[in-house]
C-alpha cells in the first residue's frame, strides 16, 4: 500500500508543479484517464480479497477525489494566471485622450432671454413678437413720439426707403412696436413680454447698431405702480441671484409712460471689482412706467377702463452685469473663443424649478 | 445742466446740505450726473501777500519772496515770471500736499537759500493747465482768508440730466422750485417790478408770422438801451458762469448767459447801431445767409424763423445771434430781445443747421410762454446796473399765448394709478408749490397748470407730478398674481421650434452666433438681394448696408475670421430674422449653419474628414425632426437649392413640390471665392415657419397604439447596377413598394462605382428588412418578396441584380 501513497504523492507533486493547463490536462489523464495509474489500481483491485478490496477501495476513492480536487484547484489557478498574463499583455495607455466629441455653445444673447421669460413666464406672462423692419407709426407715432418730439433725437433711427402716407419704414429701435401690435389685434387685459433684436445708427465702445431689449406690458382693470414696481424687484432678485438685492426706482420720463420711472439696483465697485448686490452704490438697468394714456387710445383700448404698466431693458446689458462680460462689440464678433467661453451648453434649460442658472 | 449750489441757494430758502439736495435731486427725477467739489484738497491753503520780491542772489530767473499769509512771515524762491511785491496769491506752507504736482512739500534749499512754501499756480492746484504764472487775486482780497472761499471754489457745481418733458429745469429756478415742492425750504420770490423808460424806443418791432405758422413768434419784447458801457462783467457774474463751463465774454453777453442759465429764459442783445431800421422777425427767404456768432455762415431755408432789421438778417429766432450785430467792447447803443419762438421750428432750424446752442436747448423744449415782459423788466434792471445807460420804453409785439387750460384730477385716481394713498394736503401742497392753480371740486380738482409746464397735458400728468414729488419710496410693491394658479406655456409655438432648433444645433457641436442683420452690397448680391427697399438710407458705414436676404454671409465672414485667428473647423449657426422684403410677412426667422474645415483635430484614435454635405443634410434633418417635421415624408430635391449653393451638391428638402423646408449643401466655390472665404464650406438654411402643424388638435399628445410583432424579422441584402445618374432615393422608394406591408425599413450599406462595375453605372448594395406580423415568413414567402423586390427596382430604375 506504500505503492499507493507514493503515486498519491507523485501525482499531486505532478499536479502542483503543471504550468499550464495542457500539461495539467496530460496528468489528469496519466492518473484517472482510462489507463491511468489511479484508474489502473481500481482495476486491479479484483484480485483481491473482499476485505482488501474494501479496504483498499476506500483508500483508491480517496484519493481519487484527493487528486481530482487538486487538478481542479491547479485548474483555477493556471486559468487565472493565464487570464492574467492576458490582461497584463493587454494593457494600453489609458492617458490617451478620448475620440474627439463636438459640442457648440448657446450664444449668452440667447441664454438671457430664456431665463428672463422663465422669470416672467412664472408671473403669467407669454411672449409677443413682431417684424425688426417696422412703420415709423408704430415705432413712434402711436407710442406717443411725434414727429418733433426731442426723444426722437435720442434715438438715432435707421431709415429705409419706402414712405407711405408719411409713414417710413425705420429699423425697430425697442421693441415697443411689439407691444403696439399686440394692443391692437388682442385689445385688453394683456400681459405680454416682448424680446427681440433692435438697432439705433450709433457705433462706440458701449453701443453697436444692433442689440437686443427685452420689453414687458401688463394691461388691466387694476394693475397700478405697485404692481409694476414688485413685478421689476420680483425679476430682479431672481435674475441676478440675489435675494437682498436693494432695487430703487428713480422718476424719470419717457413719452410712452407716465408716471415713468428708471430702476437701479445696488452694487459695490471697491478696488475696481463691481460686484451686484447690497451696498454703497447704484447702478441703473431699466426704465419703466404707467402705460400713457394716449399710447392706449392709439391701439383702441379704452384709457377710461384700462391702466397698466411697461418695462424696457437691454438683454446684453443684464447679460454683461450677471455674467462678467467686459465689451459689447464682442457679442456679435462671433470669436469661437468668446463664444466657448461665455456660451452655455445645449442642456443649461433655465427655469425655475429647474434653477436658473447653473 | 449745471449750476453751482450758490446758485441754487439764491432761489432756494433751504437749511438742507447738499448732500441732502444731490439725493433728493435724483429721486424727484433731475438725475444727478456728477458733483465736482473744487475745495477738495485746497482747504488748508490761505491767501498770502508778496511784501517784498529780490532777485536770488545765485540766479536770474528766481526771485526770493517774503511772504505774509495773515500770520506768519516766510521766505520762499518762486520762479513765477509775475510774483513781485503787493501780489495777492495762493500760498502752501513746507509740509502741504500739493495736488497739482502731487508731491507733499520740504522745506528745501534752492540754490542755496532757504524756501519755506510756494506761491501757486493754478495748475499746481489742479484748477486748469495754466502755467502762467501764480494765482494773482484782486488787491482788496483778506490776507490769511482760506483761498477756496475767496476764488469761489467752496461752492460745488453739480450737474443733472435733463429729461426732454422738463424744458422748465434748464434754468436753476425751476430746479429750485422742484425741490420746494419736496418740502426742502422755499421758493425765494424775484423782482420784476417794471423799469421806467426815459423815452420812446427807437426801433420797433414787427412780426411777420405766416398764415399756416402764426406761432413762428407769437410774442416779442424789447427795450431800446442808450449810453451803455460795455467791458468785463463782475467777479460773481464771471465765477458763476465760469463755474458752469460758460466763458464769460462781455457784461452785456454775460447778462443773457446769466438769465438763459438761471431763469431759463434766452435773451439777446443787439448793438443798436448795427441794425439799419425796426425789427421784424419773419420767415427766412430760401437761400438767404447769416454769419452767426460762431463765425459760421448760413444758409437758410423758408422753415426758419429770422430775426431781422429793414434789410438783413440778423439773428436765427431761438437759436443764435449775428455777428454783424453782435455785442463789442465798444458798443454803446443796445436793443435787447426777449421773444417766444416755436419749439418746432426751432427744433428743425437746429437740426437743419446742426447748431446746439444754450437758446436751442431751451426753446425747443419750451420756455416760460407767461414771462416775456417780466423778464425783460428783469434783465433790463441788471444791465443798466452793471452797464450804466437809459432804458427806453418797453417796446412789445404780438401777445402772450393762450397757455391756460384747465385739467380734472380725480382725487382717487392718484391711488388707483400708484397703489400710494397720498393725503389730501400733500396733494394740494405740491401741485401748488410747482405752480399749479387749484380749485377744489369735491371728488376732483380743476388743475390749471403754471405757464412753463407746457408738458402737463392730462390728468396722468398730474398724478405723474404728485406721486414723483410725494416720492416713489412710498409706493408698496405689490408682487404681480398671475390670473391662473399654474404658469402657462410662455413661448410661442414658433419660439419652442427656434429653441430646440438652437439646442439641438448646439448638441451637433456648431456654437451659435448672433451676427448683425445688415451687410455690405457686395455680399447682398452674392446672395440673391435686389430689392432697393432693404437698402438702409443712412447706415452706420458701406459694410452695414442692405438688410440681410440670407444669414450665410455673416457667418462664412465669421468663419474666415475665426481661421485667420488659428481656429479653423469653425462650425457657427444662427437664428435670426433673414430680409426677403419691408412688409412683416417677408422678415422669416432662419435656422443658418455653415461647417467649415474637418470634423476636427487630428487624434490618434480618429482621423478626421472633411466636412461634407451629408453633414449639412444631417443637421438640416435633425434639426427638423426636432421641430416637429416629418422627416420620414421629406423629399430631397437634388435641383432644389439656391445659386449660391454647389449645384451638383446641394439639395431642397420638401414636403410637396411647393413647400422648402430646408436647403443643404456645399457653398459655390464662386460665391466663397467671391466673399474671400478660402476652403471648402458646407451649410444650410431651414425655414421654420414652412415645417406644417403636426399636432392634431383630436389626439392631441396621444401616440398611436404600438404594435410590437411577435414574429422574428429577416433581413435580405441585395445589390443593383444602376446608371450612375438614378438617385438611391429612387431605389429604396421602388424597393419599399415591392411589398409596403411586409417591408418595413430599407437601407443602402454601399454605394460603389469602379473595377468591376461598368462604367457609367455604379453598384448600390441595399437591405431590406421584413417584418411579419401574422405568422412566421416561410423561404417561399421570403423568395417571392425578393423577386417582387428585384422586379420592382428594374422597373422603376432600370437596375440589374449585380451578379
Amino acid at each position: 500500500m506504500e505503492n499507493l501513497d507514493q503515486i498519491k504523492t507523485e501525482v499531486l507533486e505532478a499536479v502542483v508543479a503543471a504550468t499550464d493547463s495542457k500539461a495539467l490536462d496530460d496528468i489528469r489523464v496519466s492518473a484517472l484517464g482510462k489507463k491511468g495509474s489511479i484508474t489502473s489500481l481500481m482495476k486491479n483491485m479484483k484480485d483481491l480479497t473482499p476485505e482488501e478490496r474494501k479496504e483498499t477501495g476506500q483508500k483508491l476513492n480517496l484519493i481519487k477525489d484527493e487528486v481530482a480536487q487538486a487538478i481542479d484547484a491547479r485548474k483555477t489557478e493556471l486559468a487565472d494566471t493565464e487570464l492574467n498574463a492576458r490582461l497584463m499583455a493587454e494593457k494600453i495607455d489609458v492617458t490617451l485622450s478620448v475620440r474627439p466629441e463636438h459640442t457648440g455653445t448657446v450664444h449668452p444673447v440667447s441664454q438671457t432671454i430664456d431665463e428672463a421669460i422663465a422669470i416672467f413666464g412664472e408671473m403669467g406672462f407669454s411672449v409677443a413678437e413682431g417684424p425688426n423692419i417696422e412703420d415709423d407709426w408704430r415705432n413712434f407715432g402711436a407710442l406717443n413720439i411725434g414727429p418733433e418730439h426731442p426723444a426722437r433725437q435720442d434715438h438715432d433711427t435707421f431709415y429705409l426707403p419706402r414712405e407711405q402716407d408719411g409713414n417710413r419704414m425705420v429699423l425697430r429701435t425697442h421693441t415697443s412696436p411689439v407691444q403696439i401690435r399686440s394692443m391692437q389685434e388682442k385689445g385688453a387685459p394683456i400681459r405680454i413680454i416682448c424680446p427681440g433684436r433692435t438697432y439705433r445708427c450709433d457705433y462706440d465702445a458701449t453701443h453697436t447698431p444692433m442689440f437686443h431689449q427685452i420689453e414687458g406690458l401688463v394691461i388691466d382693470e387694476k394693475t397700478h405702480f405697485g404692481h409694476l414696481k414688485g413685478c421689476l424687484i420680483d425679476f430682479c432678485k431672481a435674475y441676478f441671484g440675489v435675494d437682498d438685492l436693494p432695487v430703487r426706482f428713480r422718476p424719470s420720463y419717457f413719452p410712452f409712460t407716465e408716471p415713468s420711472a428708471e430702476v437701479d439696483i445696488g452694487c459695490t465697485r471697491k478696488d475696481g471689482e463691481f460686484k451686484i448686490g447690497a451696498g454703497d452704490d447704484w447702478l441703473e438697468i431699466l426704465g419703466c412706467g404707467m402705460v400713457h394714456p394716449k399710447v392706449l387710445e392709439n391701439c383702441g383700448i379704452d384709457s377710461s377702463k384700462y391702466q397698466g404698466f411697461a418695462f424696457g431693458m437691454g438683454i446684453e446689458r443684464i447679460a454683461m452685469l450677471k455674467y462678467g462680460i467686459p465689451d459689447l462689440r464682442t457679442f456679435y464678433e462671433s470669436d469661437l473663443r468668446w463664444l466657448r467661453h461665455y456660451g452655455f451648453k445645449a442642456l443649461d434649460i433655465p427655469s425655475m424649478v429647474g434653477g436658473l442658472t447653473r | 445742466m449745471k449750476f453751482t449750489l450758490s446758485w441754487l441757494l439764491e432761489h432756494l430758502e433751504t437749511d438742507k446740505t447738499c448732500d441732502e439736495i444731490v439725493e433728493k435731486l435724483s429721486m424727484i427725477g433731475l438725475e444727478v450726473e456728477g458733483v465736482e467739489d473744487r475745495s477738495k484738497g485746497l482747504e488748508t491753503f490761505k491767501v498770502a501777500e508778496i511784501l517784498t520780491a529780490e532777485r536770488h542772489p545765485d540766479a536770474d530767473k528766481l526771485q526770493l519772496l517774503k511772504v505774509f499769509d495773515g500770520e506768519k512771515e516766510y521766505q520762499v524762491v518762486c520762479g513765477a515770471p509775475n510774483a513781485r511785491a503787493g501780489l495777492k496769491g495762493v500760498f502752501a506752507t513746507s509740509g502741504s500736499y500739493i495736488p497739482g504736482l502731487d508731491v507733499t512739500l520740504k522745506p528745501t534749499k534752492i540754490r542755496g537759500v532757504d524756501s519755506q512754501g510756494m506761491m501757486m499756480s493754478e495748475a499746481e492746484m489742479n484748477l486748469s493747465d495754466s502755467h502762467d504764472g501764480i494765482v494773482d487775486l484782486p488787491g482788496d482780497v483778506e490776507v490769511g482768508a482760506r483761498a477756496i472761499d475767496i476764488m469761489g471754489l467752496s461752492d460745488p457745481i453739480i450737474e443733472i440730466a435733463i429729461t426732454p418733458n422738463r424744458g422748465d429745469c434748464a434754468g436753476v429756478r425751476g430746479i429750485a422750485r422742484d425741490l420746494a415742492a419736496t418740502g426742502f425750504g422755499t421758493l425765494k420770490p424775484i423782482n420784476t417790478d417794471p423799469v421806467k423808460g426815459m423815452y420812446e424806443s427807437p426801433i420797433k418791432i414787427h412780426l411777420h408770422n405766416p398764415a399756416d405758422g402764426a406761432k413762428a413768434c407769437p410774442q416779442f419784447a424789447g427795450r431800446y438801451i442808450r449810453g451803455v458801457k460795455n467791458g468785463p462783467s463782475p467777479k460773481w457774474l464771471q465765477d458763476k458762469l465760469l463755474a458752469v463751463g460758460l466763458r464769460p465774454i462781455s457784461a452785456l453777453v454775460d447778462v443773457t448767459n446769466y438769465f438763459s442759465q438761471g431763469l431759463c429764459r434766452p435773451l439777446h442783445v443787439f448793438d443798436a447801431d448795427k441794425l439799419n431800421g425796426d425789427v421784424h422777425v419773419r420767415l427766412a427767404k430760401e437761400g438767404e445767409t447769416l454769419k452767426a456768432l460762431d463765425e459760421k455762415e448760413y444758409t437758410l431755408d423758408a422753415d426758419m424763423t429770422v430775426v431781422c432789421d429793414d434789410t438783413t438778417p440778423h439773428a436765427l429766432g431761438g437759436i443764435m445771434g449775428g455777428e454783424a450785430s453782435g455785442c463789442q467792447d465798444d458798443t454803446t447803443n443796445v436793443f435787447l430781445e426777449c421773444a417766444l419762438f416755436d419749439p418746432i421750428r426751432t427744433a428743425m432750424t437746429g437740426r437743419k443747421l446742426d447748431i446746439l446752442s444754450d437758446a436751442r436747448y431751451r426753446f425747443e423744449r419750451g420756455v416760460d410762454e407767461a414771462g416775456v415782459v417780466d423778464m425783460t423788466e428783469m434783465a433790463t434792471r441788471l444791465i443798466l446796473e452793471l452797464c450804466g445807460g437809459e432804458a427806453s420804453d418797453l417796446v412789445i409785439a404780438g401777445e402772450e399765448p393762450q397757455w391756460q387750460r384747465t385739467i380734472t384730477l380725480r382725487k382717487a385716481r392718484v391711488k388707483q394709478l400708484t397703489g400710494v394713498d397720498v393725503p389730501e394736503s400733500d396733494m394740494v401742497r405740491i401741485l401748488d408749490v410747482l405752480g399749479c392753480k387749484l380749485e377744489d371740486k369735491g371728488d376732483t380738482f380743476d388743475v390749471q397748470p403754471p405757464s412753463w409746464r407746457s408738458d402737463i397735458e392730462l390728468e396722468a400728468c398730474l398724478v405723474e407730478e404728485i406721486i414723483r414729488v410725494y416720492g416713489y419710496e412710498h409706493i408698496e410693491e405689490v408682487s404681480l398674481v398671475r390670473e391662473t394658479n399654474l404658469p402657462g406655456i410662455a413661448y410661442t409655438p414658433m419660439q419652442i421650434k427656434r429653441d430646440i432648433s438652437r439646442r439641438t444645433l448646439v448638441s451637433r457641436g456648431l456654437s451659435e452666433a448672433v451676427t448683425y442683420a445688415f451687410l455690405p452690397e457686395k455680399q447682398a448680391k452674392l446672395f440673391g438681394w435686389s430689392d432697393e427697399n432693404l437698402r438702409l438710407t443712412n447706415p452706420i458705414s458701406k459694410d452695414l448696408e442692405i438688410m440681410r436676404p440670407s444669414l450665410l454671409p455673416n457667418l462664412l465672414a465669421a468663419c474666415q475670421r475665426n481661421n485667420d485667428r488659428g481656429l479653423p473647423n469653425g462650425c457657427l449657426f444662427e437664428v435670426g430674422p433673414q430680409f426677403d422684403g419691408d412688409t412683416a410677412d417677408k422678415q422669416p426667422v432662419v435656422v443658418c449653419g455653415v461647417r467649415t474645415g474637418q470634423t476636427g483635430p487630428r487624434n490618434w484614435a480618429q482621423a478626421p474628414r472633411r466636412f461634407d454635405v451629408f453633414d449639412a443634410k444631417a443637421d438640416a434633418m435633425a434639426v427638423l425632426e426636432a421641430a416637429g417635421a416629418k422627416v420620414e415624408s421629406l423629399q430631397v430635391d437634388p435641383e432644389g437649392a439656391p445659386a449660391h449653393y454647389h449645384p451638383g451638391r446641394s439639395g431642397a428638402l420638401k414636403l410637396g413640390p411647393k413647400n422648402t423646408l430646408a436647403y443643404f449643401g456645399e457653398l459655390h466655390p464662386g460665391t466663397l471665392k467671391k466673399m474671400g472665404y478660402k476652403g471648402i464650406a458646407v451649410g444650410f438654411e431651414i425655414y421654420l415657419d414652412a415645417i406644417p402643424a403636426t399636432k392634431s388638435k383630436k389626439t392631441g399628445a396621444l401616440r398611436p397604439v404600438l404594435e410590437l410583432s411577435a414574429f422574428q424579422s429577416v433581413e435580405r441584402d441585395f445589390a443593383f447596377v444602376v446608371d450612375r445618374d438614378v438617385p438611391a432615393a429612387k431605389i429604396i422608394q421602388s424597393a419599399k413598394t415591392a411589398d409596403k406591408k411586409l417591408i418595413s425599413d430599407v437601407t443602402i450599406f454601399d454605394v460603389y462605382e469602379g473595377e468591376n462595375v461598368e462604367a457609367g453605372k455604379k453598384s448600390v448594395a441595399i437591405s431590406i428588412t421584413l417584418q411579419p406580423t401574422t405568422d412566421t415568413l416561410t423561404d417561399e414567402q421570403i423568395q417571392t418578396v425578393s423577386d417582387n423586390v428585384v422586379a420592382s427596382v428594374a422597373k422603376n430604375t432600370g437596375g440589374e441584380l449585380r451578379g
